[in-house]
């Protein structure tokens, strides 16, 4: 209990992914709180890869770690671009009326 | 060793805190605030165990820009307008049924692979890590990652101007009414257009719009 291991960053790691895949589901509000749940998740990623880096002593781990950042960055920043426009046309971004490729 | 897993905790509570009050606040804007301080909280905890740059780095990208831009978008869009308008009750009791039950899956599947794997035999627990004092972590990294994983990291800038590129042309809309200055037609306006030389008899005006 005192003692903190690998296994609590990992525990730690898994609270908030599975917070991140709950937040995905439950979320019925807008598109950028789903948005916010893939960063939760891609974080608790990085937990993983930090802590495996440090208690293997690893630079590896970091590095990778560094470039889950970049993708996030990116994603984040396409997504809410099409999250603007989509507005734009919409004047909604509530995930109920986003429905149009339903057919 | 005490003082450690105080921090471990208190960081790690708070971010669990943060991470549940992002997913479940009614309010965009303070789900972006919890976001930001998850960030603050894990990155605390990566620079108490040793990964200072990445620490640092998560600290600027994610709280410096992407936090921050996720707030201006909640702001561009006008969301607390949808907020009246509450959610189908029937719908959101279907939807925390099947979450839960894909994320109860998630963790304790996690929960298996985190409690039955072996670790290494040279397994170092992290009383015992000794960080190369020599050099910092910046140092060791940067060492790593411009000479094995160059390649890498051009691809992940490539990323970044794809990504910058990509979000540019998707919100950049032309606008209408509004006078631009053409820079190839003023450069390539010539004399022949612009002037033009008249003899004017006197006692005559001149009238130019022949």
């Amino acid at each position: 209990m005192i003692e903190i291991g690998l296994g609590h960053y990992l525990t730690l790691a898994a609270i908030i992914f599975t917070i991140g895949i709950i937040g995905i589901f439950l979320n019925r509000k807008n598109v950028i709180i789903i948005l916010m749940s893939i960063e939760l998740i891609l974080l608790a990623v990085n937990i993983n890869l930090v802590s495996f880096s440090i208690y293997l002593q690893n630079l590896v781990g970091q590095v990778f770690a560094m470039f889950i950042l970049t993708v996030a960055a990116a994603e984040s920043a396409v997504g809410l671009a099409i999250i603007v426009i989509y507005y734009k046309n919409k004047g909604s971004i509530n995930v109920e009326h986003i429905s149009s490729l339903k057919g | 060793m005490l003082a450690h897993s105080l921090f471990f905790y208190f960081f790690s509570t708070i971010a669990v805190f943060a991470s549940i009050m992002v997913t479940v606040s009614r309010n965009t804007v303070y789900s972006v605030f919890f976001l930001i301080l998850v960030f603050i909280s894990i990155s605390i905890l990566f620079i108490m165990i040793g990964a200072e740059f990445l620490g640092m780095i998560m600290l600027i990208v994610y709280v410096g820009a992407v936090a921050v831009l996720f707030l201006f978008v909640v702001m561009m869009l006008n969301i607390t307008e949808q907020l009246a308008k509450r959610p189908s009750r029937k719908g959101l009791i279907n939807n925390i049924s099947v979450g839960s039950i894909v994320g109860v899956i998630i963790f304790l599947e996690l929960l298996v692979v985190v409690g039955g794997w072996k670790y290494k035999g040279t397994f170092v627990p992290l009383s015992a890590t000794n960080l190369n004092m020599d050099i910092s972590n910046t140092h060791a990294l940067g060492n790593i990652l411009y000479t094995d994983y160059i390649h890498l990291f051009q691809v992940s800038g490539m990323i970044l101007l794809v990504a910058m590129i990509g979000a540019i042309t998707l919100t950049f809309s032309k606008r209408e009414n509004i006078k631009r200055q053409s820079y190839f037609d003023q450069i390539q306006r010539e004399k022949d257009s612009a002037v033009s030389l008249v003899e004017v008899e006197s006692g005559k005006g001149v009238k130019l719009d022949d």
